[in-house]
């Protein structure tokens, strides 16, 4: 398969098969976490707890202040990396390109200062987390193939996607092939590996939320 | 595999629910509740990571729960578990987790490790590897009524000692009472001025009172342990007096798992709401000053603190109550720097006082309870939790710490107006 063949693979089949794998693996996931159910709690609740599991989606975005201060640099790298990932998936250009068929009135005019700034960041707040994994005694203990898979599941498509923008080193059909292929690998793999917690965060804080609530435990 | 890990491997899946694969899905290993688990900050053993602590559970639900481990169980690809492991993992389950939940309050993804380790337990028991110190109370609490097999002779005895002292009768058995008061061991061996000072406060009230000679034991050895049959047998014994005797709320002891036990686990064990309330003598106190029922007066001049026992606070969602007592009382009351629901443990919660395997650790990671009071500049700590006090005696004796400590509920009765004849005064004893 030469570069152009790839391109066109990369452009044609490998989304359609990347968002089905996406869309059935993360439907498979989900239904293997609600089909265990979860009992009634006949405990009386405190009054006023009822939406607690909602507020506690919201709140522990922000960090406890104790495990902020003994892990700052985790904490920090965290949020910048996934701000990043957010501004950069937003304004992913191919997104983008689709969003202007549904729409023309989305512009296409960023500062390529911008986006390469964002991405830098983000490359290097996830070079910070794996340092991090790698030298902290916990998480070095902790941390499976799974967790560095998903590392570098989220690694290359930032990388490839800053050589495809700054036409660095590859030609551009190749870059872009590289590029594309690498972010249908992390949408194909998100529900399968440990980035699937970018879906069950919600589910499992709500749980805590709800838990805690019910006994009138800010949580 | 013998029959007794093919149960506990049947008990461990079953357990698991839409809660538990949404925590085991959403871990990314990230380590941040090591550092808000007392076991890890003090020892720095990285198996003491509270998520760690539930690996083989872990392994369970992905190998019995997602489509890919099965896969991977089919081809022989996954580790399964063995009755090793569970033998390698219960003193972590057990030993160095008090279910303090502090875990719980700090996870990015909102895992909480506490819920998965009292799972874990009901498998490790169901294996036969549970602690021996926390098999043979939970026979006590089924055979004796009480865990450290304390019989009604021995509560009745003391109870003629705190009527001569106190100068009032203990009403027992007493049908169509306010409150039935239940006891814990330690409180009835240990710490009789308990139950002298709710008596006299309970009394000022004009509420009725009761003690209950069938189940005066309030604590449930079985939730430690993680066996669910015993631990529903013995909230069931209570609801069974509680509402024969038909009273309108029962006082859980000055224990914090007592309170959960009943509280908060004890419908859902036995599949119903009771017929009463169930409150902790915090609830009981604060709620009556607040109301008029009690009227205190004076203060306490020592610069003190509170100790905030996990199960109250962080799960059982009383932190106001005692700081309303304290701050009413106390000019000088003071916070530790982590308090309410980011208090650290005492240590010896979920079992671990009660099972003397862990003894040495729970000394160890006690430093961390003594930096925190030490740092206040206090001489008096409080607590509400008979089984925190017996910890923090014994590791203030052990770090030869000048700090008293003071029970809130003596505390209320040392400051307590006692009504006049005029306003009557429940149960006076007749001399």
């Amino acid at each position: 398969m030469d570069t152009t063949e790839l391109l066109y693979w990369a452009r044609n089949t490998g989304p359609n098969l990347a968002l089905t794998l996406l869309v059935l693996g993360v439907l498979l996931r989900l239904f293997e976490i609600f089909k265990l159910g979860r009992r009634p709690d006949f405990a009386r609740r405190r009054p006023k707890s009822a939406g607690n599991g909602w507020k506690t989606v919201f709140t522990r975005t922000f960090a406890a202040s104790g495990p902020l201060t003994e892990s700052p640099l985790v904490y920090l790298s965290s949020y910048t990396f996934h701000i990043c990932l957010l501004f950069i998936s937003i304004f992913h250009i191919p997104l983008i390109g689709f969003l202007r068929i549904l729409s023309p009135y989305i512009g296409t005019e960023y500062s390529p200062h911008v986006i390469n700034a964002f991405t830098g960041v983000s490359l290097l707040a996830l070079l910070i987390l794996l340092l991090a994994r790698i030298t902290h005694k916990v998480r070095r203990f902790l941390s499976t193939t799974g967790d560095y898979l998903a590392w570098l599941l989220c690694f290359l498509p930032i990388l490839t996607g800053l050589f495809t923008y700054n036409s660095l080193g590859l030609s551009a059909d190749a870059a872009l092939a590289y590029h594309l292929l690498s972010v249908e690998l992390l949408l194909a793999l998100l529900p399968f590996t440990p980035l699937f917690h970018a879906i069950s965060w919600l589910i499992a804080r709500w749980y805590t939320g709800d838990f805690y609530g019910r006994r009138g435990v800010p949580s | 595999m013998s029959s007794a890990f093919d149960n506990a491997y049947s008990i461990l899946k079953n357990s698991l629910d839409a809660p538990s694969a949404a925590y085991f899905a959403s871990c990314v290993n990230c380590g941040l509740c090591a550092e808000a688990c007392l076991f890890y900050t003090e020892t720095g053993d990285v198996k003491n990571t509270p998520i760690y602590k539930v690996e083989p559970l872990r392994r369970v639900w992905e190998q019995e729960h997602t489509t890919l481990g099965r896969l991977g169980k089919l081809l022989h690809l996954a580790q399964r578990i063995t009755d090793q492991d569970l033998a390698d993992w219960a003193p972590l389950a057990y030993d160095t987790c008090t279910l303090c939940s502090r875990c719980a309050m700090v996870c990015p993804t909102g895992v909480d490790p506490s819920y998965l380790i009292r799972k874990f337990r009901e498998g490790l028991v169901a294996a036969g590897h549970a602690p021996e110190d926390l098999v043979k109370a939970s026979e006590n609490a089924i055979t004796a009524g009480s865990p450290g097999a304390v019989q009604w002779s021995e509560v009745a005895a003391k109870l003629k000692e705190i009527e001569q002292q106190y100068n009032y009768s203990v009403p027992v058995d007493k049908e169509g009472a306010n409150f039935l008061v239940l006891l814990s061991s330690w409180e009835i061996l240990n710490f009789p001025a308990y139950l002298g000072s709710l008596g006299r406060i309970l009394n000022a009230s004009r509420y009725t009172w009761t003690l209950s000679s069938h189940v005066f034991d309030g604590t449930n050895a079985g939730a430690h342990l993680g066996h669910p049959d015993i631990a529903r047998q013995l909230v069931q014994r209570i609801v069974d007096v509680a509402e024969g005797l038909k009273v309108e709320c029962v006082i859980t002891p000055e224990c914090g798992h007592a309170y959960t036990a009943l509280r908060w686990d004890g419908p859902n064990l036995i599949g119903r709401g009771y017929h009463f309330d169930v409150k902790h003598v915090l609830e009981v106190l604060d709620g009556m000053r607040r109301s008029g029922r009690i009227r205190l007066k004076g203060t306490l001049p020592q610069r003190l603190t509170y100790h905030d026992p996990c199960q109250l606070s962080r799960r059982g969602g009383l932190q106001e109550q005692p700081r309303n007592l304290l701050r009413y009382l106390a000019p000088e009351f003071r916070e530790m720097d982590d308090y309410g629901t980011a208090n650290w443990c005492c240590g010896g919660g979920g079992g671990v006082f009660a099972n003397s395997r862990a003894d040495e650790v729970r000394i160890k990671v006690f430093d961390k309870k003594r930096r925190q009071i030490e740092h206040t500049g206090v001489n008096t700590v409080v607590t509400a939790c008979a089984n925190c006090r017996m910890v923090m005696q014994e590791a203030f004796q052990h770090y030869g710490m000048n700090v008293n400590l003071q029970d809130i509920t003596e505390i209320v009765a040392q400051h307590l107006v006692e009504p006049s004849p005029d306003e009557g005064g429940g149960e006076r004893r007749r001399r």
